[in-house]
This record gives C-alpha cells, sequence and structure tokens, in this order.
C-alpha cells in the first residue's frame, strides 16, 4: 500500500534528491590526516535501546586513544551512522562506510540479522568488523572478528553450572522466535540429551518478539516443574519481553530459589530499566559482570561515568567486548604498520589483550576471543553477584562440537587451512561464503 | 513488627529447643557474645562460603539475638554501616533506614539509604536459611505463611519437622492449613508397610487438590524401563488410577476456569488499548496511527508520578490515572488541532500525517526519557496471585486490569449516552452537516471527541505500565492489535470492540497450548481476515443511514 502512495505522489524523485544531498554532505566532511572508525549502531528504533550505550562506548575508547596520541601519529575520527534497527539499511550504511568514508574497521551491529545483512558487504569490500555482541555461532567470516561470546563461552558452561551445582533434572528452554535462540536451543537440547537428560524432562517454547501475555507459558513452566524434580528455565528471549516474563513468574508465585531462570540476554543494561523485585535471586550468564572487583574494572567503570557525565549509568558485556576488540585492533594496527584491512586480519590473529575481569584474553585463529565465563545471580540494586566463574579462560570455539552437521566443522584463518568452514573429515574448505 | 516478633518469640521457645536446641534467654546469652561475635565477622566478609559458615555458626549459638539477625539476613534488613563497618538491621522508613545494632539491638536512629550496604544473599542461603527459620514460620500470624511452610515441611523427610506439623495440627483453626497439614501426612501413610492404610490413604486424598498428590499418584502407576510397574501390588495401582481419574478431572476443570481467565485478561489489554481507537477511529472515521504512542504517554506519566512520589507506590499508580488522562487529551487534542483537522475526508494522508506524529513523538520521548526502557514498580496490592487452591490461582495485576478495563468501558458508555458531549458526538457522527445545522459547534465536538479517545489511550497506558515495559516502543506493540480488534467488532460500536477484545482473547489462550504462542497469533489473525471476508463490517456493524455514509 506504501509502495502505491510513494509511486502517485512521485516520491522517487525526492528520494534521489535526499540522496544527493546526503552524498554531497558526506563528501564535504572527508578530512585528511586521521584514521577513521566506523560505528554501525543503531541509535533510533527498536534496538536503539541497545546499541546507543555501545555508540557512546566507542566514543569513549576513541576519545582515549587520541588522548594517548592516536595511531600511527595520526589522530583517529569516528564515523558515526544510525542504520535505525532496519537490517538492509545496515549493509547500505556499511558500504557508505567502506566506500565513501574508507574507514579502517567498523565496530557494530547487535542482532544477528544485522550482522548476517553486513557480512557480503564486508566480503566484497574486504572491510573489517569487530561484532561485540553474544551470538549463536556456526559462523566465521574473514571479515568479522567476534568479541562476544559463542554458545560454548555462554549457554553450556551455564547448563553446566545448574547441572552439578544445583542439580537440576528438567529443563525449559524458553526463547523468542529467532535465529539465535533457536541455534542455542537447538545446541543445548542436543548438549543435554548427550548428557543423559531424557526428552519428557525437556520443554522448549519460543514466543514472538515483544511477547507481553506470559499467563499461560508462565502456567505450563509452573505445572512442569512441580513434577518433583528440580527444574530451571534457560531463557534466550530477548530484550523487552523479559519484563513481563519476570513480573509474570513473580506473580505466580515462582520463585528463584523453586526454579531459577538463567538469561542469556538480560544484563546491567536492561536490568537498569526494570523494576528488579521479581527478579532477585534469578540468574545470568556473561563474560563481565559490572560487580567484578578489579582495579582494571574500576578505571573502566569510573571513566565510562566521566565521559557519560553521569554516575548513574551501568556498564556490560558487550562493552567490554568492545573494549577488548578496540584495543585489539589498535595493537593489530601498531603491529602491522598500517591499516590495511588484509594486513590487520593477519595481525589480529594471536593479539593478547588484557580483559576486564583479570585475565588475559587472546584472538584466535578462528576469529573469537579467549573469555572467563561468570554467573551471577541478580541482586535488587540491578548488579549481579557472582557465584560462580571458570578457572580459566575458555576458547571461543565457532562451529558447536554438540550438533553432528557442525561437529567436524573448524574455522581456522591461518595458513595452510585459511578458512572459515574447513571439513576435518573431508579436509575441505566448504568454501562458503556470504557474498 | 515488634509485638508480633516477640510473640513469635514466646511460642517458640518449644520449637526452638527442638530444632537447634537453641536456648534464648538473656543469661546464657552473655557467654556466647564472642562466638555471635566471630560469627558476624564472618557474615561480613564479602566471600559465599564465608557468608555460609557464618549463617551454620549462627544456628548454633546459643545467643537471644542470632535468630533475630538470621530472619533479617533473609529479609533482606541486614545491612553494614558504610562507615563504621557495624554490622545493623534496619526497617524501611520510606526516606531511608531506621537502623539498630544487629548485636545489642540499641537504636541508631534514621540513617539514608546510601549509607548502608545490604548483606547480599544467593539462592543456595536463602534455602538454608529458609530451612533453618521455616519451622517458625509455622506460628506465623499469617496463614498464607503458615500454608507455605507447612508446604515445605511436608516435602522432607525430617522427623523433628513432622513432629511439629502434628503439634501444629491440634491447633490449627484455618481450614486450608489444616488440610494442608492432612495431605502431608496422608502421603506419608502412602508408603505405610501396611496394606489398608495405604488404601485408605489414597481413597482419602483424592478429595484434595493437591498437585505434590497427583505427582505421587503418578508416579504409582507409572512403568520403569523394562515395562513393570513400580508400584508392584495391583490392588493399590487401581486405587491409585482411580483416584487419579478423579483428580484429574477436577484438574481439567480448574484448568479450563484458568484459561478462561487468561483470555478475558488478555482481551482487557486489548480492549483497553482499542477502546480509546474505538471512539477516534470508529465513532470519527481518523484512522489514527500515533493512537500507540498516546498509550506510550499515559505509560511514561505513570512513570514520572512515581519518579515525583517515590514512597507511595500504591497511590502514585491511582493519581497516575487521571494524570494521564489529561496529559493524553491535551496532546490528542494538540494533534487534531494542528494536524488532522485539516485532513478530513482524506484518509490516506491522514494516515501518513499521524505516522509521522507517532515517529516524532517516539523520538522525543527517546530524546527526553533516553531510549531504554524505564522501570515502573507495581504496588504490594497488585503483587502476587489470588491462590484459590493448589490448581487454581489468579494474579492479582491481571484481575485488577480486567476490573480496570470494565469500569472504563461502562463510564465511558454512560458518557456518550449521558452527558451533553455524547449527545453532540453521538449527532456528529451520524450526520456533520445536520448536526452544524442545529447549531453544534462540530469543530469543537470533533477535539472533544479526540480528546476523550486520547485520554482512554493514556488510561490504557496507566494499566500497561503495571504489565510491560515502559520504553519508546509500547505504542507499536499495540497499534496492530488495537486495530484488529477495532475492525472485528465493527466500527462505530463500543459494544462490538469489548465483545470482540475478550472473544479475540479467550481464542488465542485457547489456541495457545496447543498451537504455541506464535501460532495462535497467526491463527486469530488468519480467522479474522477470513472472517472480514464474510462480514466486512465487523461483528456488529452500524445500521441504518449513518452505515451508508
Amino acid at each position: 500500500m506504501f509502495n502505491i502512495i510513494l509511486r502517485k505522489s512521485g516520491a522517487n524523485k525526492l528520494l534521489a534528491t535526499i540522496a544527493m544531498a546526503v552524498m554531497v554532505f558526506a563528501a564535504s566532511v572527508q578530512a585528511e590526516d586521521t584514521i577513521k572508525v566506523g560505528v554501525l549502531h543503531s541509535l533510533s528504533g527498536t534496538m536503539a535501546i541497545s546499541e546507543t550505550t555501545l555508540k557512546d562506548t566507542m566514543l569513549m575508547l576513541i576519545d582515549e586513544q587520541n588522548k594517548k596520541g592516536g595511531l600511527l601519529g595520526k589522530k583517529l575520527e569516528a564515523v558515526v551512522v544510525d542504520p535505525a534497527s532496519n537490517w538492509p539499511l545496515f549493509a547500505e550504511k556499511a558500504r557508505e562506510l567502506l566506500t565513501k568514508d574508507k574507514v579502517a574497521a567498523i565496530f557494530g551491529c547487535w542482532t544477528s540479522v544485522s550482522r548476517k545483512s553486513v557480512l557480503p558487504v564486508l566480503e566484497e569490500l574486504n572491510g573489517l568488523l569487530f561484532y561485540p555482541v553474544q551470538y549463536e555461532g556456526e559462523e566465521s567470516s574473514k571479515n568479522v572478528f567476534y568479541t562476544g561470546a559463542a554458545p560454548n563461552q555462554q549457554a553450556i558452561p551455564a547448563v553446566d553450572y545448574l547441572m552439578n551445582d544445583l542439580k537440576v533434572k528438567r529443563w525449559v528452554l524458553a526463547g523468542t522466535d529467532y535465529v539465535y535462540p533457536r541455534t542455542t536451543n537447538k545446541i543445548l537440547e542436543a548438549y543435554l540429551k548427550a548428557k543423559g537428560v531424557p526428552k519428557k524432562d525437556i520443554m522448549i517454547n519460543y514466543t514472538p518478539f515483544g511477547h507481553s501475555d506470559w499467563q499461560s507459558i508462565v502456567a505450563d513452566i509452573k505445572k512442569f516443574g512441580s513434577a518433583g524434580k528440580k527444574t530451571a528455565v534457560v531463557s534466550t528471549i530477548n530484550g523487552d519481553a523479559n519484563i513481563p516474563f519476570y513480573k509474570e513468574l513473580g506473580n505466580q508465585g515462582i520463585s528463584a530459589e523453586k526454579i531459577p531462570v538463567i538469561a542469556f540476554s538480560v544484563g546491567e543494561e536492561e536490568l537498569s530499566g526494570m523494576d528488579t523485585k521479581p527478579l532477585v535471586g534469578h540468574l545470568a550468564a556473561w563474560n563481565y559482570f559490572m560487580s567484578v572487583d578489579t582495579t582494571k574494572n574500576a578505571a573502566f567503570i569510573k571513566q565510562w561515568h566521566d565521559f557519560i557525565k553521569n554516575p548513574k549509568r551501568v556498564t556490560n558485556d558487550p562493552m567490554e567486548a568492545h573494549y577488548i576488540g578496540f584495543n585489539m585492533w589498535v595493537k593489530a594496527v601498531e603491529k602491522a604498520g598500517t591499516t590495511d584491512p588484509e594486513a590487520v586480519q593477519k595481525a589480529l590473529i594471536g593479539i593478547e589483550f588484557p580483559n576486564l575481569t583479570g585475565g588475559t584474553s587472546k584472538m584466535l585463529p578462528n576469529h573469537h576471543i579467549s573469555k572467563p565465563v561468570l554467573i551471577g545471580e541478580i541482586q535488587d540494586d540491578g548488579q549481579f553477584m557472582t557465584v560462580w566463574q571458570t578457572n580459566k579462560l575458555i576458547d571461543g570455539d565457532a562451529w558447536s562440537d554438540f550438533l553432528p552437521e557442525s561437529k567436524p566443522i573448524i574455522a581456522d584463518w591461518t595458513a595452510p587451512i585459511s578458512c572459515g568452514n574447513f571439513n576435518t573429515k573431508t579436509k575441505k574448505c566448504s568454501g562458503q561464503t556470504y557474498k | 513488627m515488634k509485638a508480633n516478633s516477640l510473640k513469635r518469640y514466646h511460642g517458640l521457645s518449644a520449637v526452638m529447643m527442638l530444632v537447634f536446641s537453641l536456648a534464648i534467654h538473656g543469661d546464657q546469652g552473655v557467654s556466647a557474645q564472642q562466638p555471635l561475635l566471630d560469627a558476624l565477622n564472618n557474615l561480613k566478609q564479602g566471600s559465599m562460603p564465608e557468608r555460609e559458615k557464618a549463617i551454620t555458626q549462627l544456628s548454633g549459638i546459643k545467643h537471644a539475638r542470632s535468630l533475630g539477625i538470621l530472619q533479617a539476613l533473609l529479609d533482606g534488613r541486614l545491612f553494614t554501616l558504610k562507615s563504621d563497618a557495624r554490622l545493623v538491621t534496619g526497617t524501611d522508613n520510606h526516606q531511608g533506614y531506621d537502623i539498630s545494632d544487629a548485636v545489642s539491638g540499641a537504636s541508631l536512629g534514621a540513617v539514608e539509604r546510601e549509607a548502608v550496604n545490604k548483606v547480599n544473599l544467593t539462592n543456595k542461603l536463602r534455602v538454608s536459611l529458609r530451612k533453618i527459620i521455616g519451622q517458625l514460620e509455622l506460628s506465623a500470624d499469617d496463614p498464607a505463611i503458615r500454608l507455605a511452610a507447612v508446604k515445605a515441611m511436608g516435602n522432607e523427610d525430617d522427623e523433628n519437622a513432622l513432629a511439629l506439623l502434628k503439634a501444629r495440627a491440634g491447633i490449627e483453626k484455618d481450614e486450608t492449613v489444616k488440610q494442608a497439614i492432612k495431605v502431608v501426612f496422608l502421603m506419608r501413610d502412602m508408603n505405610s508397610s501396611d496394606k489398608t492404610v495405604r488404601m485408605e490413604a489414597i481413597d482419602a486424598l483424592k478429595e484434595h487438590n493437591s498437585l505434590d498428590v497427583v505427582n505421587r499418584l503418578n508416579a504409582m502407576v507409572e512403568k520403569d524401563e523394562s515395562g513393570n510397574y513400580l508400584e508392584t501390588d495391583a490392588d493399590i495401582r487401581n486405587v491409585a488410577k482411580a483416584a487419579l481419574i478423579k483428580i484429574n478431572t477436577r484438574l481439567q476443570f480448574y484448568s479450563t476456569i484458568e484459561t478462561v481467565f487468561f483470555g478475558l485478561s488478555l482481551g482487557a489489554v486489548l480492549v483497553l488499548a482499542a477502546i480509546g481507537l474505538a471512539i477516534t477511529f470508529g465513532v470519527m472515521g481518523v484512522i489514527n496511527m500515533a493512537h500507540g504512542e498516546l498509550m506510550m504517554l499515559g505509560a511514561y506519566t505513570t512513570y514520572v508520578i512515581q519518579q515525583l512520589m517515590p514512597n507511595y507506590l500504591g497511590v502514585s499508580v491511582l493519581l497516575a490515572i487521571p494524570a494521564a488522562f489529561v496529559i493524553s487529551a491535551l496532546v490528542g487534542v494538540a494533534i487534531e488541532r494542528g494536524i488532522i483537522r485539516f485532513l478530513y475526508g482524506r484518509p490516506l494522508e491522514t494516515l501518513l500525517a499521524t505516522f509521522g506524529v507517532s515517529l516524532i513523538l517516539q523520538q522525543s520521548v527517546r530524546s527526553i526519557f533516553s531510549p531504554l526502557n524505564r522501570s515502573v514498580a507495581t504496588p504490594e496490592w497488585m503483587s502476587g496471585s489470588w491462590q484459590i487452591n493448589d490448581f487454581l490461582s489468579l494474579t492479582w495485576n491481571r484481575f485488577y486490569i480486567l476490573v480496570f478495563c470494565l469500569l472504563v468501558f461502562v463510564l465511558l458508555l454512560q458518557i456518550l449516552k449521558h452527558t451533553r458531549l455524547g449527545l453532540e458526538v453521538r449527532a456528529v457522527a451520524q450526520n456533520r452537516n445536520m448536526a452544524k445545522a442545529m447549531g453544534i459547534p462540530t469543530a469543537k465536538v470533533d477535539a472533544m471527541t479526540f480528546g476523550l479517545g486520547s485520554g482512554i489511550a493514556g488510561v490504557a497506558g496507566v494499566a500497561l505500565s503495571q504489565i510491560t515495559n515502559v520504553g519508546p516502543n509500547l505504542g507499536q506493540a499495540y497499534i496492530v492489535d488495537s486495530f484488529m480488534v477495532v475492525v472485528f467488532g465493527g466500527v462505530g460500536n463500543l459494544l462490538g470492540t469489548l465483545v470482540a477484545g475478550f472473544s479475540l482473547g479467550i481464542a488465542n489462550k485457547f489456541l495457545e497450548p496447543f498451537a504455541g504462542a506464535v501460532l495462535a497469533k497467526i491463527l486469530v489473525l488468519v480467522f479474522i481476515i477470513l472472517f472480514i471476508q464474510k462480514r466486512p463490517r465487523g461483528l456488529f456493524p452500524q445500521k441504518g443511514r449513518a452505515a451508508d455514509s
């Protein structure tokens, strides 16, 4: 319908004019002798809630680097674009960043679908993307560096914790209906079955985005959990649907002591917009908590508060991922002596940088990084208290070992393999790209 | 609180001797001062194993204060003072805390919230604390707490706990609690070595609505992996089967009631969201895409009022209702006067213009309040649920919203039927020109009508703030549903909106268990599309001359 209206009113002409104006504007802001860094996060639309903070984080990191004297003797310059939570627009904006602004690297994306939309552009123009959010794995592109958690760095350890420490026997896998929860739950289901959990003790449930009426589902979970065995919910429920979910749990009398919920998408930032009363005691698994007590973290929090000029703002896991990713990129550029993507890609592998939780993360040949896994209980001040953590850093695994089809596949971007999906059985690289 | 806990202590001295061999007499307290201080020192340490050790220590110390400290810890009322790291217990006085020394019990006056750190707990510690304190709750004043204590204790095979329950059964007056204790003992009888006792127990249990009983009976009639029955005695199996059938019929009955309630409450939300639209779209014929954003404004009004009076949660929500009405109504009138009145009779332009308005409102909320969701607290009386029995409980917030929805509907109907504004609105809706000729100021009536519809959207926003996120996208989530309800119900008919909302809610909830939430929504949409094909004017089409225009 909108199409018809647009065509009728001759809006094509208008669009063309706007596009030209944008081009002229973009050209006029070109400046010499800076290294440009693209920031591709939605500042409007549904994802603005999460991504705006990451844009600010990037500005802070770039600012900090400039205070240290820049990079290769040049100042860094942030180019911020707004893809407006619109997936095709992510690809357009990425193209604009790489061709018009000629950025050396892009830091951005949140949802998997936005990353998938950007991938073909990156591979075509040989750009660099640092992706800071936990995701479902099953991907390793030459042009993307994944600084968030792969499933084996979040979901699997979380299930291990529930199984071993809380003696959970029945499992509810609840998620929003899109690619990340579906893939993660597929991996978890296979993992649980491998651990001897019978099918009748696993309940899987999907809900639409922004689902707000949880009555029947929570009633089902309650029934499922009253069978006399310890039950837990593994939640890949996304963003906005969480508050009504936890509220309904609280109202129907399901406490964290009876049926704990472990979430992979609820962090400090999300908690700051929630009434935390019904959430106290529920769990979350991340690679970073704001409450982690290290000097590096304290300094990072202080820097953030000074930069954003609001001492109440929180830090979270994807922010740490950008912190690590950005600093790794800086080190790699210094090592390579150039911002040429090809050289930087090579230089990045093996780069180490201390993370905020006290370890040293390393960029692996599969373009993922090593991270610790922390499990925390939600406190009523919206912070997490760490109740469990891995004693060493876990290497990110791009292709899950628990899915039969991806078990033999590895990603290794060093010679001689140099492939994101190398099949160790057939000794072949499927050569799959996203162009 | 003080009198209450004193009473508790009195009745409990026997309990405590039995359970923890704790003596709570002052004279012995002095000698136990040192271990208490040691234990409290451990409690202050950050690490959880230390804290766990401290709790075990505390439960073993014969000191008058140790139990009170544990109770405070469980209730989240135990703090450390930031100034001198002293342990204190506090009670919330709305501005901060009234604190008293944890060891001596001496009052230390009121402090601000920032002056203390809460002693945190993990679930594991909470469970073990509850076990230690749990038995105390058996003599709490509130029957609901007693009931929970009975249920918690019934699951444990602990002779002490059973002895306590037996003692309680003699003096218990509340019928539900009494029944719960009876079930615990009947369940134990099911393990008896005497066959007749077992059969009698099962027979008696079939009259009780308890999920524990259902699980237990289910386990009796199940087979193990090799195909043998877990319960070897065939007679017992048959009795168990018969009992299960009886209980399951009741379970089915209650679960149907529950589903209907879920459906009604979902319907109430739909009706609330749609009813304002039923006026602007249904009566005036304006396609207002910014309707959802007017709801969002109502929700944000609730947030602002809560920020202004953080200590009066309950009142602030009630106060937000008229405030949200006024604010959304004013914005609505502004939209009508500023934009829509120039576009009457041009629905496509109105649609685009109001869509633009909705984007402007969203982005301005993002700029003013930040793109993050805002946290709106739920007052105490709207939390929790109304536990009718083990099989059926209705959540309070949904219940109130259902009642609220009906109130708003009745009020709106009265306004339209019995006030001058209502008369004029109906007149203009039926025949604008004729109404004008009769001297009705149609422009003013348009503005007022739009304001009324918008104001009701704001009121709906207050209700929504209690069940969902308060964020810039709140409106978008409901706009499609609202239009769906209005169209399904019949444009221009308020009663149609009510019936449509409730029937869609109930249909959705009956479909959900079979089809899943995603498919249920799709099926409902498909149904509406087919329905509209057959009856384009909805459930209750307008009749007469007005319908033709």
